[in-house]
């Protein structure tokens, strides 16, 4: 399981847009690096991470190696009723990732 | 420096001898200037932070963007696991990660137990084997630099306050005689850049003070979390000198001297560094 | 003086081995005008409403931070579906592309890229409706002074 962390605002009142954050750890390796002997290290990159809040998903990235190491996401929601906000992830060699929080709505 | 004057005295003529005059007075001065700008710590002292650019400090400030956070996790969680040698988990003797508040300060030491000075990677690396029964961590694994960047973060924004004397006193010393000597094709000692040059630019890069304050730390270009010897590793490769390995004496060395030299300075790990 | 030239020489040899093996010049440059209308199906996007917030100058081309801000309601009869990230220099002309709708509240999205070199980075916008908008901005890329690989 690839380690990841998800922030969500502390509270938020019904209807108000809040902000979300999401940090994968992960290499996104791009496929045209080389090791120490000079081997081709190949590529495997996180390729699809979705956030899903209230029952139904929210955000959804579809990524390449263009995409930073340590993928860092900034999104936004609707805050609606109070629930699990969860992310999860999939990379090129089939690992996955998940994290949650809880948003409290008032 | 007795070479080049040996030399310049070869030449014939008044100009030889002008140039002979010249070359032994900027031969002292620059001699003069390493030697006694070495003998003292930077005045003012600046951590790291001070050489990077406000997108770097702002990311190394931010407790959740930092990508060096991440590796703080993770070290969260290798230290509530039991570990593969079947011994106790790391919180099975220290407790909460938060009681090594101040650890970090204390490091490189010596430890009684080892008889020799370590840093803190090398004596979390000894922890699990003589304590837990496992085969250690190889430099820069996962496990060591989690571990490592979690153990660093509990002492985060305390001074560094390091013993160089009795035992650690040789270590100390052979650290700071390294610091000082010219090493590599370029042919610089650590002092060269980070003492006489410090605030100025070195290809469009300001050069810091060498302060050892933000390791670990998560250097953009490694796009990975490394250790301070790692770094300091890349600064041998940079002069294009032989790197001393991993642990090694030479490292552990250099390292309490640069520790002795930033006392006062708050750790900041993890750091993030271009 | 001759210590000088030389670690000049060597500083400057020391940049130019930070290249990508391919150099520069060999990197391609992708028709981005293509790749638009290949994703909006030879639709013409509209220029405007598309903020591409990038650094003027990268540090680290590993990492770039990327802003990208659309103005839009987000309701179920106007909102941004999709945000397509794309390069002209990169490897890969498609960095990211992000999914959006209505329950988005605001048509925002933050992350860092990586930027091979110097270059124009696009972001198309797709709207409900059949909509496309486009915005970029320019980006100028440096790599580290002290090149560390054999580290």
């Amino acid at each position: 399981m690839t380690l990841g962390r998800i922030q969500v605002p502390p509270a938020a009142r019904a209807g108000e847009v809040v902000e979300i954050r999401l940090l994968i750890q992960h290499p996104m390796e791009p496929g045209f690096r080389r090791d120490a002997n000079g081997r081709l290290i190949p590529m495997n990159v996180v390729n699809a991470v979705a956030c899903r809040y209230g029952g139904r998903e929210v955000f959804r990235a579809e990524l390449g190696p263009g995409v930073a190491a340590n993928p860092y996401f900034a999104f936004w929601v609707r805050a609606e009723a109070s629930g699990e906000v969860s992310a999860e992830w999939l990379d090129d060699a089939g690992v996955r990732g998940a994290v949650q929080a809880q948003l409290v709505v008032s | 420096m007795a070479g080049r004057r040996g030399r310049a005295r070869r030449r014939a003529g008044a100009a030889g001898r002008f140039v002979t005059r010249l070359l032994g007075v900027l031969a002292l001065i620059s001699a003069a200037a390493a030697f006694g700008q070495a003998a003292v710590r930077p005045d003012p002292l600046q951590p790291g932070t001070a050489f990077q650019s406000a997108d770097v400090r702002a990311l190394q400030a931010d407790d959740f963007a930092n990508p060096g956070m991440l590796w703080v996790a993770r070290g969260a969680e290798f230290w509530a696991a039991r570990p593969a040698g079947g011994g106790k988990a790391c919180a099975g003797c220290h407790g909460e990660p938060a009681a090594m508040r101040g650890v970090a300060t204390r490091y490189p030491r010596h430890d009684p137990e080892l008889r020799r000075v370590t840093d803190l990677s090398g004596r979390i690396d000894a922890c699990n084997r003589r304590h837990q029964g496992g085969e250690g961590y190889p430099p820069e694994s996962q496990a060591l630099l989690s571990l490592a960047a979690l153990v660093s973060h509990q002492s985060r924004g305390m001074p560094v306050a390091v013993d160089v004397s009795g035992p650690a006193n040789a270590a100390f010393r052979e650290g700071q005689a390294l610091y000082r000597t010219r090493i590599g094709q370029l042919n610089l000692a650590c002092t060269h850049c980070h003492d006489a040059n410090w605030g100025r630019t070195l290809l469009a890069e300001p050069i810091s003070q060498g302060h050892p304050t933000g390791w670990p730390a998560y250097r953009l270009e490694w796009q990975s979390l490394g250790s301070l010897q790692r770094r300091l590793r890349a600064c041998f490769f940079g002069v294009r000198a032989e790197q001393p390995a991993y642990g090694s004496e030479d490292l552990v060395g250099l390292e309490l001297y640069l520790a002795w030299r930033a006392q006062g300075l708050a750790v900041e790990a993890p750091g993030v560094r271009r | 003086m001759k210590r000088r030239g030389f670690l000049r020489a060597a500083g400057a040899a020391a940049a130019a081995a930070s290249l990508p093996a391919s150099g520069q010049a060999l990197l391609p440059r992708h028709d981005i005008a293509a790749l638009v209308a290949e994703i909006t199906g030879g639709a013409v996007p509209e220029r405007g409403g598309v903020t591409v917030e990038l650094p003027s100058l990268a540090e680290n081309g590993n990492f770039v931070p990327l802003r990208i801000r659309v103005a839009s309601p987000m309701t179920a009869e106007d909102h941004v579906t999709a945000l397509h990230v794309l390069s002209e220099r990169n490897p890969r002309p498609r960095i990211a592309t992000f999914r959006l709708g209505p329950p988005s509240g605001r048509a925002e999205v933050a992350t860092r890229v990586r930027l091979a070199v110097a270059q124009k980075v696009t972001v198309l916008a797709a709207l409900s409706g059949g909509r496309f908008r486009v915005g970029e901005a320019e980006v100028f890329v440096t790599s580290a002074a002290c090149i560390d690989e054999g580290a």
